[in-house]
């Protein structure tokens, strides 16, 4: 048994713990706020360039195709792309990105290809590290810039320009709602696109290009690669705050049931300690 | 007065401008164009230079820098790497 100074320590010490992670969890919120502004406001870039790629790879024919639309014709050398956040205490959020990327690593290695891993984040670096398949590390910084993303992007193409990788996948959390993050795998090269999105209707007129088709193609794609990491990386801000306010919150909650546990507890030790030392003075008493 | 084109202006981080205006002329990488409402499909990178909006009288600009400019018959949209509103 514990004494009651022992105790009452420990209450002290779990009701600070409760105020920083109260305080967290305050920030967290009010830069959820700010990162969800972020990721909604570059979402129309995002959507008119992966409208536009589709119309020009519709009317692109084989041959002629640049290669980060076709790829290289083989599938053999695998990039993986893992974007996370830089710090941590957001529940399982990191990790359950690193485990998307991972069950997709060892998917690969047993299909007998070739993997290589490019980390964006702290967290991705430190939890991949003893797959010892690096090219590469980023920090995610602060807030996301298109500056990060551009560096990310170059990377990714100097590997692939070298014919060192054929695939490439980016891993990063889809921001659903506050409540649901999704790990998502997105196939950067050669790059997806969306069949689902409706050729635009251009009744009965034919579309110009300035100074032609390939050149545009050619000019957009390296672009789109940078779009889509550093709509990645905000999807992840977002979903970082997010994840990090509700594990914050609920830290917040079990240092409030602890507290009230460990405090009954010192209550009723501090009652029966008191009950002892009367039960001892009146027996004293008695035997006088 | 005649039909107005839709014209948006989206930059990575986020959308400047979208909306209903009269003109907007553009420096397309073989040289400047204008768009009305209207304008056949059309697509072309762009050079740094400015995008003036028309619009009732009045002429709003952005610079622009790296970017595409596509027309189609919704009207045009133009994806900037940067830019911004010129003062």
């Amino acid at each position: 048994m514990a004494s009651l100074k022992e105790m009452r320590n420990r209450i002290a010490s779990v009701k600070a713990t409760q105020k920083i992670t109260k305080a967290l969890q305050m920030v967290a919120a009010a830069k959820l706020r700010r990162s969800q502004d972020a990721a909604q406001n570059a979402r129309p870039y995002a959507e008119r360039m992966a409208a536009v790629i589709a119309n020009l790879a519709a009317g692109i024919s084989g041959d002629g195709a640049p290669k980060l639309l076709v790829g290289t014709g083989s599938d053999q050398r695998h990039l993986i792309v893992v974007a996370t956040s830089d710090r941590g205490l957001a529940g399982g959020f990191n990790s359950s990105i690193v485990r998307a990327a991972r069950e997709r690593i060892s998917r690969l290695l047993n299909e007998g290809k070739d993997v290589r891993i490019l980390t964006v984040g702290r967290k991705a670096r430190d939890q991949l590290k003893r797959l010892d398949r690096s090219v590469g590390a980023f920090e995610a910084g602060g807030n996301p810039s298109l500056v990060v993303a551009e560096e990310v992007a170059g990377k990714v193409r100097e590997l692939f320009e070298a014919g060192d990788v054929d695939v490439v996948t980016l891993f990063f959390s889809k921001f659903k709602s506050v409540v649901t993050q999704t790990p998502t795998g997105v196939q950067l090269i050669p790059a997806q696109v969306e069949a689902a999105s409706q050729p635009i209707d251009l009744k009965g007129a034919v579309y110009e290009y300035e100074p032609d088709e390939e050149t545009i193609l050619e000019a957009l794609l390296p672009r789109n690669i940078t779009t889509q990491i550093f709509s990645a990386m905000l999807e992840n801000q977002a979903g970082f705050y997010a994840a990090q306010m509700t594990a914050m919150d609920n830290a917040t909650r079990n240092a409030g049931d602890m507290i009230s546990s460990l405090t009954l507890q010192f209550n009723r030790s501090r009652q029966a300690q008191i009950t002892k030392e009367l039960i001892e003075i009146i027996s004293g008493a008695e035997a006088l | 007065m005649a039909d107005k084109l839709h014209f948006s202006l989206v930059s990575p981080e986020r959308e400047l401008f979208s909306g209903l205006v009269d003109q907007v002329d553009a420096p397309g990488s073989e040289g400047d164009f204008g768009v009305l409402a209207g304008h056949a499909p059309f697509m072309t990178a762009l050079q740094e230079g400015p995008v003036r909006v028309h619009n009732n009288g009045q002429i709003t600009t952005f610079d622009v820098r790296g970017g595409f400019a596509d027309v189609t018959p919704d009207g045009l949209t133009v994806l900037a790497e940067h830019a911004v509103e010129a003062v």
